[in-house]
């Protein structure tokens, strides 16, 4: 007789309560082992390697923007000290040269910056260079987007970008570090 | 007339929670879907310095990380205080950077290959020597696009 009541029971469907509370076990576990991660960065295009030096000689001196950072994080802009804040304001004004004068670059195409740093340099000092430089060219680029089109770069066309880029490039040119102040 | 009267006297007053594991498998597939599990314990320290010309790293599969930075507390005693790199979940030299990327570039589709992009993390404090040592070892083995890992600048 209970035999009969029990195998009744067996009938019955499958209780799916319990299937939610799994479900949310392995939400949980999910939840806490993710780690949502904003990667982002300054992009950076390297130069393929060569074994000869580049000849940087024959360039014009007035076309060059040298940055040198030494082993104390400090700044020669062009062989004079300089303050990291005052950088891309004197980037920007050597590269368009609004007053034509004979000692800053004589078009942005033919700009061109130069680091160099030493080996000593803390990586900080180094990518706040490289990041002042960078906001430079990217506000020439905005101004020259806004002049032509009337937008931002970002939000311009691919061929418009092209036509700004080919105007307004962004060379810099990275020399081998000095071996100096290196940390044992 | 007592139409309405008939039907609110039907209706039985309990919620049907027989959805409720769906929404839940649901919210457990997105979670999945974005979930990527760190792969290699992190094995020196890290901060990364802060930037404004940031660049939004697309498309995990092919990118590639280099750590840089001083060993964490447990390492110390074994690999004292100098900065190193870390590929994968080991402390490497810059010897290794090439197998390092091959390895990473063995698993893309070959034409995807020229998008692959290296992200260095490396840890503000660190002097330059370190990182221009991986620079030339990453131009060596042609791995020329390269992001700096940086956070954006807090207003």
């Amino acid at each position: 007789m209970a035999k009969k009541s029990s195998r009744d029971r067996l009938n019955n469907e499958v209780n799916a309560g319990s299937m939610a509370d799994i479900a949310f076990l392995l939400l949980i576990f999910f939840l806490v082992t993710t780690t949502i991660v904003e990667d982002k960065g300054v992009l950076v295009q390297l130069p393929p390697w060569s074994d000869e030096e580049p000849d940087i000689t024959k360039l014009k001196t007035r076309n060059v923007f040298s940055v040198l950072v030494n082993a104390n994080n400090e700044l020669l802009v062009r062989g004079e000290p300089k303050d990291i804040d005052d950088l891309k304001e004197d980037c920007k004004e050597f590269i368009m040269n609004p007053n034509k004068l004979e000692n800053l670059a004589e078009d942005p195409k033919k700009a061109i910056v130069s680091m160099k740093n030493d080996r000593g340099t803390k990586y900080k000092a180094y990518l706040e260079v490289y990041n002042e430089v960078k906001a430079a060219y990217s506000e020439l680029r905005d101004e020259a987007a806004n002049k032509r089109y009337g937008k931002d770069y970002q939000y311009c066309t691919k061929a418009e970008k092209r036509s700004i880029r080919t105007d307004i490039p962004l060379v810099i040119s990275e020399a081998e570090p000095t071996n100096f102040g290196e940390e044992n | 007339m007592s139409k309405f009267q008939k039907k609110r006297g039907k209706s039985s007053p309990a919620i049907s929670t027989a959805s409720l594991p769906d929404i839940i498998f649901m919210l457990l597939f997105f979670f999945m879907v974005v979930t990527v599990m760190r792969d290699s314990e992190k094995k020196v320290d890290v901060v990364t310095p802060y930037a404004t010309e940031l660049t939004k790293l697309e498309k995990k599969s092919l990118v590639n990380y280099i750590y840089i930075g001083r060993p964490v507390e447990k390492f110390k005693a074994t690999y004292g205080t100098k900065p190193r790199i870390q590929l994968g979940d080991k402390f490497a030299t810059e010897r290794d950077i090439p197998l390092f990327l091959e390895r990473h570039r063995s698993k893309v589709p070959e034409n995807q290959r020229g998008a692959i992009k290296t992200s260095l993390r490396v840890d503000q404090d660190v002097t330059m020597g370190i990182v221009a040592d991986v620079k030339t070892a990453l131009r060596k083995a042609g791995q020329l696009l390269l992001n700096y890992s940086a956070k954006p600048k807090p207003q």
